[in-house]
């Protein structure tokens, strides 16, 4: 039997052993697809999901990062080829000295574009320009049935499915990304602090439209008499836009844009347990909110210290320690702005520490079936492993958001109660038939399919094999 | 799977009628597990505690009878257990029985014992760490006792066979580090419960729903050793070490 690697997410919980291939071309995922044995195959990218979606327990993980190849960029419409195994980051280096850049960035660039399609992710362009795979005009999709050529139009069933579809319906192994025009590496930024998240959303609510990007940053700790004194709830919204050559200082307005600094620092492999603890994440959180301005407009902040701050520290997740950490992200309604409140002022009534809560608007969903981004209001929150309340506090926290109509984003998921998966993506069936049709076999499969039940109706595969493991 | 707080969705009880494994299923089927498996050798004990499972959330139920004193069938009743399951996210290995002062020089019982208690487990965890290294994950929590780590003369012969398999289990768990499987050894002290009825309560005695409420703590934590209760750990920090003159005077 080949090497076997274990592998983990990026909050390194739940790791499982896997045969990890690394294909090069996609005739080398067709034939692993082709072969692919009971225990399923799925593939993976820079392992920055939070939970299980790129892991195969005694099965085969396909490691797409050697697929990394980047066409030119088209310079009248934008568009370029890229393979799926190729990172955000080097695809923004290529092209952005021409004065293209990502049309929709996630808080790292270190995810592949097979990755980033897989789990449709969102930046903080979403109320404008909606999700990664709304900007892909089409791929390349190696399926156990076949490699297809697929786009919105062209078996938009498929298309659609496999945005958001965690790498359930094949393997992407190149797309066309639609890139964005810009003149400059610089962001123009408005940065507000509140001192409750009632202010806050309000804002959020009438002025996003005139922003392209907005986040708010919220402090959900309630150590150091946080809760007390009121600053659970406190924030800080910045809104930004990209700046003109005419924003610049009249020295900079020639200059190309810059690729972004490599890393400067990297991680401890080992820390003590509780480094990341209640006290040490609310000082954090106290100092992000002295840091920022009461009021500020138009402030030149560069790209990357603006959508990637974290980016410039390498493996940072490990400074969370051996057991780990969860990252929790629901989505509801509009008018549930009320859940968004509840899940804060639980989170610090029971003294659940949580580094960064994001908070942000979406805009309208793409069609795809399993997309996580719903009309509304999304809450991320970070949190270590350790708290003993806290594996009972998420389960309370999840039907709240089921009961508002709202879900939890599968590419960080590594803990739903199965049973709440229909509930939250209603349209989950459209995913199943399209599996149904293009890997009849079930050959393609994780740990978070299995974890979540989302191989059921696909009687032929589920646990076939499982039964026989020893053979 | 395991989910990120270690919880099981399937499980296989090697010895489920034991108080203590009902305990366990009954705590885990509240939270992720749905499929449990119960092995043990008495019919009618099994179809309740398989009831008993049902009753608290698990959906599919099977019983597998197996007879600890036949050692070399141990790794067949773990392959039926495997089959029967599907993926099996934790195994609790509850099985073995507990020896009196009437049980001393009397080789027929010893030999029952001694099978029971050690022989057969090890046998069983060598099949299941096999099965779990080939689905590339997994939990094998394994039942051990404080009477393992300083043995008494009251009940001896269960103590040594108790300590062979704690040993057992330490070296079974490095043998699996990076393989995805992981053991836990839960060493509870005196638990009320059917196996240790009539007998006298010993000092920090537990129950059997403590025991199953520190074995998910420990799922979570991912703890190598749990003690029931904590402070045990420290209780026999000390008493490892006290002379055997002192220790054969002390109650209990």
């Amino acid at each position: 039997m080949p090497e076997r690697t274990l592998l983990c997410g990026w909050g390194r919980t739940a790791p499982t052993r896997a045969c990890v291939l690394a294909p090069e071309v996609a005739d080398d995922v067709q034939r692993a697809l082709a072969h692919a044995d009971a225990r399923g195959t799925v593939a993976r990218g820079l392992g920055r999901s939070y939970g299980d979606a790129a892991q195969c327990a005694g099965g085969v993980v396909l490691d797409m990062r050697s697929l990394a190849g980047i066409g030119d960029v088209d310079q009248v419409t934008g568009e370029v080829d890229v393979g799926a195994g190729a990172s955000l980051d080097s695809l923004v280096r290529a092209t952005l000295p021409s004065g293209w850049f990502l049309p929709v960035t996630p808080g790292t660039r270190q995810v592949t574009v097979g990755g980033a399609i897989a789990a449709d992710v969102h930046g903080k362009n979403h109320h404008v320009d909606g999700s990664f795979a709304q900007h892909v005009a089409g791929m390349t999709l190696a399926t156990p049935t076949g490699l297809r050529r697929i786009g919105p139009s062209s078996d938009p069933e498929l298309f659609w499915a496999t945005a958001g579809g965690m790498g359930l319906t094949g393997v992407v192994t190149e797309a066309r990304v639609q890139m964005l025009r810009v003149e400059t590496d610089q962001m123009l930024v408005d940065t507000d602090r509140f001192v409750d998240l009632d202010g806050v959303m309000a804002a959020m609510e009438h002025g996003d439209a005139d922003y392209r990007y907005s986040v708010a940053w919220v402090d959900c700790t309630a150590a150091l008499g946080a809760r007390r004194s009121g600053h659970t709830g406190r924030a800080v919204l910045t809104r930004a836009r990209h700046a003109a050559r005419d924003d610049l200082p009249p020295p900079d307005r020639h200059r190309a844009p810059s690729p972004p600094p490599s890393t400067w620092l990297r991680a401890p492999r080992r820390v003590p347990p509780h480094l990341l603890h209640t006290l040490s994440i609310a000082a954090f959180n106290e100092a992000w909110y002295r840091r920022a301005p009461r009021h500020r407009t138009t402030e030149l902040q560069s790209m990357w210290r603006f959508f990637h701050p974290l980016d410039g520290v390498a493996d940072w997740n490990h400074l969370y320690g051996p057991r780990g950490f969860l990252q929790y992200q629901f989505a509801v309604g509009p008018g549930e702005g009320a859940v968004v409140a509840a899940v804060i002022s639980e989170l610090a009534d029971r003294r659940i520490p949580s580094f960064l809560a994001v908070l942000k608007r979406f805009g309208p969903s793409a069609p795809g079936p399993l997309s996580f981004p719903v009309p509304g209001w999304t809450l991320a929150l970070d949190m270590p492993i350790g708290p003993p309340a806290l594996r009972a506090c998420l389960d309370g926290l999840d039907e709240a958001v089921a009961a508002a109509g709202g879900r939890v984003y599968l590419a960080k998921d590594a803990r739903l109660r199965p049973e709440l998966l229909d509930t939250m993506y209603p349209r989950i069936g459209e995913l199943r038939t399209v599996r149904r049709r293009v890997d009849p076999e079930g050959v393609l499969r994780s740990d978070l399919s299995r974890r979540l039940g989302l191989d059921r109706g696909l009687d032929r595969g589920l646990d076939r094999g499982l039964d026989r493991v020893g053979d | 799977m395991l989910d990120a707080f270690g919880q099981p969705q399937s499980l296989v009880v090697l010895g489920g009628t034991s108080d203590i494994a009902g305990e366990v299923v009954r705590t885990l089927a509240q939270r992720r597990c749905r499929t449990v498996v119960l092995a043990g050798r008495d019919r009618d004990g099994l179809d309740r505690s398989a009831d008993a499972a049902r009753a608290a959330g698990a959906e599919r139920v099977v019983t597998v009878v197996f007879d600890a004193s036949d050692v070399g069938g141990a790794a067949r009743a773990v392959d039926d257990c495997f089959d029967a399951a599907g993926s099996v996210d934790m195994v609790l290995l509850a099985v073995g029985m507990l020896s009196h002062q009437r049980d001393e020089l009397d080789v027929e019982r010893t030999r029952e014992i001694v099978s029971t208690t050690y022989a057969w487990p090890a046998g069983a965890l060598t099949r299941v760490a096999a099965r779990m290294s080939e689905q590339g994950y997994g939990r094998i929590v394994v039942l051990s006792s404080v009477a393992a780590v300083r043995v008494r003369r009251a009940n001896f012969v269960y103590a040594s066979a108790k300590a062979g398999l704690d040993a057992f289990s330490i070296g079974l768990g490095e043998a699996l580090r990076g393989s995805g499987v992981a053991v836990q050894i839960v060493r509870p002290g005196f638990v009320r419960s059917k196996m240790t009825a009539g007998l006298p309560d010993a000092p920090l005695a537990t129950t059997p729903e403590a025991v199953a409420r520190a074995i998910a703590a420990g799922l979570e934590s991912g703890a190598p050793v749990v003690w029931v209760p904590g402070v045990l750990r420290w209780v026999f920090g000390v008493l490892r070490l006290v002379p055997q003159a002192l220790w054969r005077r002390l109650p209990g």
